[in-house]
Parts: structure tokens; C-alpha cells; sequence
């Protein structure tokens, strides 16, 4: 088991893997993830998001990656297949569709590897039967979602709408920021995934384009430091036999029929699938300092929100603090597990809480709301869908109107 | 805080999303803040193709479609003649004391236009920025680069000397692009023998076009906001 260390006031997870402190054959250390992130010196970049998961990836250890090429994240998995060239990974291959993209990725968790794959809008919902079965299984694989429209008429611009679909597969789901969250959160979704009393997979998300295709600063570690690589004897579940639980209630006709037997064995499964994402948040909280980041949180008028959403409110933000009117903020970092109670302390002296969606179905104010007490002091919106851009003035002007403000725009 | 919002629209392999992403690196390379994402839907030549640039004196978080542009270079005629462009007039948006400048030997504005941009102050610059690619760059593919150019000539958003590093990073080493991108790639590498040539080419185009520009600006009276 891992032992907790305390780091910079943090306390964090420290790896015991036998192979710490050893090189691999491309010459990087396998390193503490903690000592990758806050001893090692960080280097500035100016990188798209697509180059931030290839760096990230070079320095993940990770021994399978399989392809499938879908708008906006090919990039990001062409340039996985330079790393396999440059013989960072041990295995690389495209599969014939999304579906069977995650089915080869289970079978290389099953088989004992690190595990990395991207896929984004119509592919997440086209491989989507297999994350509740990754969840099911254990396998602590890491998906990156680079959301995009899910709907028709076609679009290729980010929607976050693809992440509700994720909410109750059993995976940890993450919201990346930018470019910088993209890089943390790999390297450290792994690690998090990867514990013993954890282990389940992960969706590592961020908006399309706007994360993917935008050139951004980015600190990264140092490319001779990688990380501990995964050890799959420290599986909470027996490596995939099928004589074994929880394998065997694949083929036993006693879980196969309908009877209490069944049921039971099915809701024991659920419930710990459940609480294995529940008991991820003290690796977590360690790893991303808190679940949510907060910048006057006891402000009266709050946005809560995550992913690029953040980005336009923090500008929204800054043009309302020009016009006197102060707002406050809240970043969710984890949809699963939920900041629960962490948004229920962070909006306690708030009394409109905005919170802007890159999404129609306005599915994050609804999980704020059934965590809130009095939430009728949630404001769902603004909502962009389909790939539009929230300019930071569409959130300055809706929370001005909401507020009873006169803007020109309201008053025409 | 000072911000610059630059937006381009242009055609799909004009090489309006590499523009701006150089004009971006340029701007990090010279200290500044900078943060640049292209705009677009099926990859195909001839579509619309959209990028922006934000530059500013500050840490810029904002991203996505710039709805409220200090600048606009159009890359191609039929973004105004055909209405390629994301916004209905092409330069919706634009903020007062703005720029636009045009790839264009013609006057493609309506007198309505021309209007209500000089209500808002706006300059225009016709610029024969394809001509240019063809004398200097040899190939019509240099277009983005001559725009760059005049962009740079007018606002000195950029220096040179930044532009000349992030031609450098972004042609001078191993790039993966989309498909449609890598494909244009090769096909202006194969104009030249060398690669250090298809970098000359590219630093004479936008060299000439900012000297160009930079003499135009010199006569009028602009009022552009600076970073």
C-alpha cells in the first residue's frame, strides 16, 4: 500500500514502484508523480493543447494506446503515434471504430498495462457501452475527452453536453481548464486512477478546440522525468480469470438470471464501484490541491462552473470588476466525484449563483442545484450550444439583466 | 490591462489558423501575453476558415470565436463577395478606432460600409498581399505571410525578429498538423530545395509587406489601441 507523505503542507501519495528512481530504455527516471510536479522545475512552453497530451504522454509510462481518428482529437493521437515511433510506448495501433477502440484498450488493462486513449464527441457516445464495463472491471484506463457536438446537424466545436453522458459510467470524470489542467491532470489521473483502493477508470475532459487547437503557455516538468509505471499486482481484483469474481459473473448462470441473487450481486458491484470514486477524493484533493478552486468565493454574486466556461467568466469577471460589480468564482475540477460539499461551503454566503454551460441541457446547474440548500439562487446560463463561443460579454450582459442592471442591450 | 483581439478570416489552405498561431508565437517570443485558436467546420480548401489572436499585457484566459475584434485581416475576396465568413458583414463586431485590412487589389466595400466604418473610426488597407506571396514567396501560399506582414507593419504588435523565430519553431521543425494542414505543408516544402530557402522566402514576404504597411500607416491617422 502506499504510504502518505507530507509535501509542502500537502499530503500526498508517494510511490514505492520497484523500478522508482531507475531509467527506462528511453533514458527518462521513473519519478515520484510529487516530485515531478513540485521538485522538479517546471519549464514554460508555448504549445497547443494537442502537443500538451503528447508531452504529457512521453512522460506517462504508458505501455498501450490505441487510435481512432475523430475531429478534435486526432492531433492529439497522431502525435501519440511519433511518441510509439520514437518508442516511448510499447504498443500503438488503430482500431476500427470507437467501440472497438475501448475494447482493445480493456484488453491491454487486462493484460497488465498503462493504458491511453482520446476520443471525442459522436466516439465517446459510439464507445460509450464500454466505460460502465472498464468501471465494472476495474481497469484504471484513462480516456481523454476532447468534447465536441454530439447532435446533428453536425458540428466539430466544443459541447460539453457528451460529459453528462460519463456522469454514471463509474469513472472518475475531470474538467480541464486549459492546456496546463490537460497536463496535470494526465499525468496525475493516472496515479489517481491507479490506487489500489480507487481503481477505475478515467475521463480526463476538456473542450475541443478550445483547449485542443489553442496555443497556450504551458509549464512542463522536465522530459527525463517520467512516471512510476503501473503496477498491476496491486489490483484490488484478481488479474482477469475468468474462474474468479468478479469476472466469473460475466459467464455464471447464477448472476445471469433474474433472481435476488442477481440483483444483489449487482448493487454490492454498483455500490462499490461508487464508493471507489468517492474514496479517489483524498488522492485527489492531494494531488489537484481541492476538488474546486475558489477566488472570492464569499462574494454575494457567484459563477460556478467548469472547463472553458471558467475562462470566459474569469474575463466576464474582470469586465465587471471595470463596472463596480463584484463577482466571485468557483472552479469545479472533478464531476466525479462531485465537489459536493465543497460547493455547498463555497456558495454559502452567495446570493445569485451563476453558472455558465457550453451545453443546452444546462446539466452542471442541475447538479449544483440538488447539492445546494435554497437553490433558487442558482441561475442556469448562460448556455451556449452546438460548438458556439461564450463571448465573456454574453455572461457580463446576462448576469447584469438577471440583476435588474441596465445594459443597451436590455433596455432596447 | 491592454488587449489586442485580432481576427482573421480567410478560406480553408490560405493558412489562416497558421497566421495567427505565428502572430501568437510571436507575440510570447517578444514577452508579451498571448493566446491564439483557430475556428472552422469540415477541413476542405475554399471553406470558411477562421483564427484569432488575443495579445495583451495580462494573462488572457478568454478563447473561442472573437466576437469583438480590435483587428480583422480578410485572407481572401469571396469572404466578402460569397459572405465566407462567421459574421454578416464580415466585420461585425469591430471595435472602434479598429483596423481591417483586406487581400484585395479592389475596393470591395459598399458605400454603406465604408460608412459605418468611418463612423467607428475604422481604417481599411487594401492590400495586394497574394501579388506579394507570388514576387517574393514564389507561390501564393506565402499569402498568410505577407498579411502577417502588413499586420505587424501597422499595429508592431510583433517584431520581426519574433516572427523570424516562430517561422523558425513552426516550419524549421517537425510539425504534426491535421491532415489537410501537413498536406499544404509538404506542398510548399517541395517548392524549395531547402528548408532554410522556404524560411527565407517566408521572412522576405513578411519583411516586404511590413515595410509596405508600415509606410501606408505612417499616413494616416490611426488610433489603434497598443499592448
Amino acid at each position: 500500500m502506499n504510504k502518505q507523505v507530507d509535501l509542502k503542507g500537502k499530503r500526498v501519495i508517494a510511490s514505492k514502484h520497484v523500478k522508482l528512481g531507475q531509467k527506462n530504455r528511453k533514458g527518462q527516471t521513473y519519478t515520484d508523480v510529487n516530485d515531478i510536479f513540485y521538485k522538479a522545475e517546471q519549464t514554460p512552453n508555448f504549445l497547443t493543447g494537442s502537443e500538451v497530451i503528447k508531452e504529457a504522454i512521453r512522460r506517462a509510462s504508458v505501455g498501450t494506446s490505441v487510435a481512432y481518428p475523430i475531429t478534435p482529437q486526432s492531433e492529439a493521437a497522431a502525435l501519440i503515434g511519433e511518441l510509439y515511433a520514437e518508442d516511448y510506448l510499447d504498443e500503438y495501433f488503430r482500431g476500427e471504430s470507437e467501440f472497438a477502440v475501448m475494447g482493445q484498450c480493456a484488453g491491454a488493462s487486462f493484460g497488465g498495462h498503462r493504458v491511453f486513449t482520446t476520443t471525442a464527441g459522436p466516439g465517446t457516445l459510439r464507445a460509450m457501452e464500454n466505460f460502465p464495463m472498464w468501471a465494472g472491471s476495474r481497469l484504471p484506463i484513462q480516456v481523454c475527452v476532447t468534447c465536441r457536438g454530439i447532435n446533428s446537424p453536425l458540428s466539430i466545436q466544443p459541447d460539453t453536453l457528451e460529459m453528462h453522458y460519463l456522469l454514471e459510467t463509474g469513472m472518475l470524470v475531470w474538467h480541464a481548464e486549459t492546456a496546463q489542467d490537460l497536463y496535470d491532470y494526465i499525468l496525475k489521473g493516472f496515479i489517481v486512477a491507479e490506487q489500489p483502493d480507487v481503481h477505475v477508470p478515467i475521463a480526463v475532459c476538456c473542450d475541443g478546440f478550445f483547449v485542443t487547437h489553442t496555443k497556450d503557455t504551458v509549464d512542463l516538468s522536465p522530459e527525463e522525468l517520467c512516471l512510476t509505471p503501473y503496477n498491476p499486482y496491486e489490483s484490488p481484483v484478481t488479474c482477469m480469470d475468468m474462474e474468479i469474481a468478479p469476472y466469473r459473473m460475466m459467464r455464471d448462470p447464477f448472476v445471469m438470471k433474474s433472481n435476488y441473487i442477481n440483483y444483489s450481486t449487482h448493487a454490492s458491484w454498483q455500490q462499490e464501484i461508487k464508493a471507489a470514486v468517492e474514496r479517489s477524493r483524498k488522492h485527489t484533493i492531494a494531488l489537484l490541491d481541492g476538488l474546486i478552486d475558489e477566488h472570492n468565493s464569499d462574494r454575494e454574486i457567484l459563477i460556478v462552473t467548469s472547463g472553458t466556461a471558467v475562462s470566459q467568466s474569469r474575463e466576464a469577471i474582470r469586465l465587471l470588476e471595470e463596472e463596480g460589480i463584484k463577482v466571485g468564482l468557483v472552479k469545479i475540477k472533478t464531476v466525479r466525484p462531485f465537489p459536493y460539499e465543497e460547493i455547498k461551503r463555497a456558495t454559502k454566503h452567495a446570493k445569485h449563483i451563476f453558472v455558465p454551460e457550453f451545453n443546452v441541457a444546462g446539466w452542471m446547474a442541475r447538479e449544483i442545484k440538488s447539492t445546494i440548500p435554497d437553490n433558487e439562487r442558482v441561475y442556469c446560463g448562460p448556455h451556449v450550444a452546438g460548438g458556439m463561443t461564450m463571448p465573456s460579454e454574453v455572461i457580463v450582459e446576462e448576469i447584469k439583466t438577471h440583476l435588474g442592471i441596465k445594459t443597451a442591450q436590455n433596455s432596447r | 490591462m491592454s488587449r489586442m483581439n485580432i481576427r482573421i478570416s480567410g478560406l480553408g489552405g490560405q493558412g489562416a489558423v497558421t497566421a495567427a498561431h505565428l502572430l501568437a508565437m510571436a507575440a510570447n517570443k517578444d514577452g508579451k501575453f498571448s493566446i491564439s485558436n483557430p475556428f472552422f467546420g469540415a477541413e476542405k480548401r475554399m471553406a470558411p476558415a477562421e483564427s484569432y489572436a488575443r495579445i495583451g499585457s495580462e494573462r488572457i484566459y478568454d478563447r473561442g470565436e472573437l466576437v469583438y475584434p480590435d483587428v480583422i485581416m480578410i485572407f481572401h475576396p469571396q469572404v466578402i463577395t460569397m459572405q465566407k465568413s462567421y459574421t454578416a458583414p464580415f466585420y461585425d463586431g469591430i471595435k472602434e478606432n479598429g483596423l481591417v485590412i483586406i487581400n484585395t487589389t479592389d475596393d470591395l466595400l459598399t458605400d454603406e460600409d465604408h460608412k459605418r466604418l468611418e463612423d467607428l473610426n475604422v481604417a481599411v488597407l487594401n492590400h495586394d498581399a497574394t501579388k506579394l506571396a507570388l514576387e517574393i514567396g514564389k507561390t501564393e501560399l506565402s499569402t498568410n505571410m505577407a498579411m502577417i506582414g502588413a499586420c505587424a507593419g501597422i499595429t508592431k504588435i510583433v517584431s520581426l525578429k519574433a516572427l523570424d523565430g516562430a517561422i523558425k519553431d513552426r516550419f524549421g521543425k517537425k510539425y504534426v498538423a491535421s491532415g489537410g494542414t501537413a498536406t499544404l505543408d509538404e506542398a510548399i516544402k517541395k517548392k524549395y530545395a531547402k528548408k532554410e530557402m522556404l524560411l527565407k522566402a517566408n521572412m522576405d514576404t513578411i519583411t516586404k509587406s511590413y515595410e509596405i504597411a508600415t509606410e501606408w500607416a505612417e499616413k494616416q491617422d490611426l488610433n489603434l489601441v497598443t499592448v
